[in-house]
């Protein structure tokens, strides 16, 4: 079941094609990962999710239907460029933010109560937004984004700018939302994010859809008959007619040792081979790195 | 709608709540009428101390008692005395100062002096100089010896005052009065040009904060960005409205409170005796004497009931009401055109150039409303107060000297026809221009905001 698919989407500026025929589907209740460098359309791709830009073709579905302007209530926006009055109280704004994306002041209040407690910034509930540190008013922010329970989340680049903790807190507090049911799309640079985090992911590259798909299946494409082999103290491996040496470590006693098989090859011989060797303490399918696997198509595509 | 009024009692409460705003509510005001009265209670206050003066003439004997005791102040004639030595002891002696008067005051009007510690008071000066004044020209007209001399200064004796009557066109008259007529015209540009510039600037400011502040996008991803700009403008224009009905309101309490006590008591009540007076002068000549006495409530009194008089014979419903529907649409129009100025600029120094040829018709506007005072049926005048982006000054300045009530019609709708089309394309730069981040943008570039579809 998909939450949101958009079909064909074409954005044209005035001196660049921004979106180029870009359709993807969102499953329902998972996290989508939106990839690729800057200036690719990411953003310009969630602010017309949000409906703030329109396209110049191409639809965007939600749950089943065109999506309108009534569904923004249903859909919690935190873009990359976002800020607060600075001059305004915090629970004042939290308020009035609420208000706009439709609770009454009562539900907005409760609602805002209880996750400002959660997130330890209720005691800063009368400041103006200037005194708090950077962190705290990350954490206004993301509050505002998802107090209205919204069913679709849409998070630009969310950990830019977090320290560890709070970018850590920011993570559980996702996967607790999509748990609960909400489907998350959020688009980043960071790679390790989207190896912890997402279920799926596009890869956009100048306008265009290079990459879609699950995070675990891409990896496993891409994985090229790698693997890591570690023993206990030392071993001597070389390499032969099976399989090539890529690189061999050593630290705390332990030796690494990547793998590179010639192909169709029965694994259970070489498993076999390196038991022979010596001491095998783990042996697993070398997986590249979302980063590795984002800068090889981006390379390979700037060479088309 | 709903999203308009929510962003509309924020832009509200969160300015009414300033400091500034509540110190420049309460403030301005007393500045105001500060303003108007404290040349007025300059003028009632001065030093009403007794003075003793004492006169000195240098080696003649002209004008002993010619200076007459008032109650405030005793001339006392000293014979023989030496300045220079009274100089330094004519305080211990009990007087306020030394009159000395030189014989050579009849050619050399600088020939008197008043030596004392303090500064006289002005209308002191004023009688002193009056009274040598008459008597030094009495003296020469005697030289000329001339028969019933007396009597003749009596009859030649004459006052005039203009008294300016409009008749309109069904054959009323009214009196009116041209410097009223200017003073209000004056105050009403000037409110209008205060307003525009004060409030529209606030537009400008406010949207180019939540440009600034990163906010503006978390916003229109829950409302239309059109809706955020009106909301902010309407916002700002109740901000405006109450901050005037406070001036208004506090001018005139103060102003009541203040005139119980320090002007005439009951101007209508002079005014109208000051009408009948005229009205009996002009029969008989007999009465004239006592209706002179009765016009002799003093001068001040006089000038005040006419003023009174006057200020009642102002259109006043037509001033307000025009004054309301100018600042409502003449706010509308700059207020967009601000607001687009604020989402297009990056920094603070970017709005200078878009700021220029947005000052240049408000500030025309005013130098014609001034030229409109001097002459308010100049035809400048005239297309001024019809070209929207001057009108609301302009036809401020022309109201109190009365208007065809079609041209008034006729320059509002113009107005609100081109503060609608302005909106429009205000708020196409608006959309794209909060969303622009870290470009300088040029006319160019606006226009194409205006021209995008979606």
């Amino acid at each position: 079941m998909s939450l949101l698919q958009t079909k064909n989407v074409v954005k044209q500026y005035r001196n660049h094609l921004a979106l180029d025929n870009l359709s993807m589907t969102v499953p329902k209740q998972s996290i989508y990962g939106l990839l690729g460098p800057n200036g690719a359309g990411k953003t310009t791709l969630l602010r017309i999710i949000n409906q703030i830009t329109a396209p110049d073709s191409g639809t965007v579905v939600l749950d089943g239907h065109k999506i309108t302007r009534n569904d923004l209530h249903s859909i919690g926006y935190l873009p990359e460029e976002r800020g607060l009055y600075k001059k305004m109280k915090v629970g004042e704004q939290a308020l009035y933010l609420a208000r706009l994306k439709g609770l009454s002041k009562q539900q907005a209040l409760e609602k805002l109560k209880s996750w400002f407690t959660r997130l330890e910034i209720i005691d800063w509930w009368d400041k103006k937004v200037e005194e708090l540190s950077k962190g705290m008013q990350q954490k206004v922010q993301f509050v505002t984004t998802v107090l209205h329970e919204p069913k679709l989340l849409i998070f630009d680049e969310p950990f830019s700018g977090f320290d560890p903790i709070n970018a850590s807190i920011l993570k559980n507090e996702i996967l607790n939302l999509r748990d609960k049911g909400a489907t998350v799309i959020f688009s980043t640079h960071n790679m390790g994010s989207v190896e912890e985090m997402c279920d799926h992911i596009t890869l956009i590259d100048r306008a265009k859809s290079i990459l879609q798909g699950s995070v675990e299946r891409i990896r496993g494409e891409w994985a090229a008959n790698e693997y890591d082999v570690v023993f206990r103290g030392e071993a001597d491996i070389k390499t032969n007619s099976h399989y090539e040496v890529l690189k061999s470590t050593r630290d705390n006693g332990k030796s690494t040792i990547r793998l590179k098989t010639g192909g169709e090859l029965d694994i259970n011989n070489i498993i076999r081979d390196m038991t022979d060797k010596g001491q095998v303490i783990s042996f697993n399918p070398a997986l590249p790195s979302m980063n590795e696997i984002f800068i090889r198509v981006v390379e390979a595509n700037k060479n088309n | 709608m709903a999203n308009v009024s929510t962003i509309i009692k924020r832009e509200y409460s969160t300015r009414v709540k300033k400091k500034s705003f509540i110190i420049m509510t309460v403030l301005t005001p007393l500045i105001f009428v500060a303003l108007f009265l404290v040349p007025i209670l300059i003028m009632g206050n001065e030093d009403r101390e007794f003075k003793k003066i004492a006169v000195i003439e240098d080696g003649s004997d002209l004008f002993r008692g010619v200076i007459k005791d008032r109650d405030d102040a005793d001339f006392v004639y000293l014979e023989n005395a030496d300045v220079n030595k009274l100089k330094t002891t004519f305080e211990e002696a009990g007087y306020y100062g030394i009159l000395y008067i030189s014989p050579v005051v009849t050619n050399v009007p600088q020939a008197v002096q008043l030596i004392s510690k303090k500064q006289p008071p002005l209308d002191l000066l004023q009688h002193i100089e009056g009274a040598l004044e008459q008597d030094i020209e009495n003296k020469k007209l005697l030289a000329y010896d001339i028969e019933d001399l007396s009597t003749i200064l009596k009859s030649v004796q004459t006052d005039v005052s203009v008294q300016t009557i409009r008749i309109d066109d069904a054959g009323q008259t009214k009196e009116t009065s041209t410097g009223i007529s200017m003073a209000l015209a004056y105050i009403g540009a000037l409110l209008m040009y205060m307003i525009v510039l004060l409030f529209g600037v606030q537009v400008m400011r406010g949207v180019f904060e939540e440009k600034n502040n990163r906010i503006v996008e978390v916003i229109i991803s829950s409302v239309k960005p059109v809706e955020l700009m009106m909301g902010k403008i309407i916002g700002i224009a109740l901000v405006g409205l109450t901050q005037f009905s406070i001036w208004i309101i506090l001018t005139f309490a103060i102003l009541t409170v203040v005139q119980s006590k320090v002007l005439p008591d009951n101007p209508q009540e002079i005014s109208k005796q000051i009408s009948q007076s005229v009205m009996s002068q002009v029969p008989d000549s007999q009465d004239s004497e006592m209706a002179q006495q009765t016009i002799e409530l003093s001068a001040q009194e006089q000038e005040f009931a006419k003023i009174f008089n006057n200020l009642m014979n102002v259109n006043w419903p037509l001033i307000l009401i025009s004054f309301f529907i100018y600042f409502i649409f003449g706010y509308l129009l700059y207020a967009s055109v601000f607001a687009a100025i604020g989402s297009a600029v990056d920094t603070d120094s970017d709005t200078q150039q878009f700021m220029f040829p947005v000052m240049l018709p408000i500030i025309l506007g005013l130098f014609v409303a001034i030229g409109t005072m001097q002459n308010p049926e100049s035809s400048l005048s005239f297309w001024f107060s019809m070209i929207p982006f001057t009108s609301p000054i302009v036809m401020m300045a022309r109201l109190p000297f009365e208007v065809p009530t079609w041209e008034v019609v006729v320059s509002v709708a113009v107005l609100i026809a081109t503060f609608v089309g302005f909106v429009y394309l205000a708020a196409k730069i608006y959309r794209i221009g909060i969303l622009m981040y870290g470009k300088k943008v040029t006319y160019k570039e606006m226009w194409k905001w205006i021209k995008y579809k979606g």
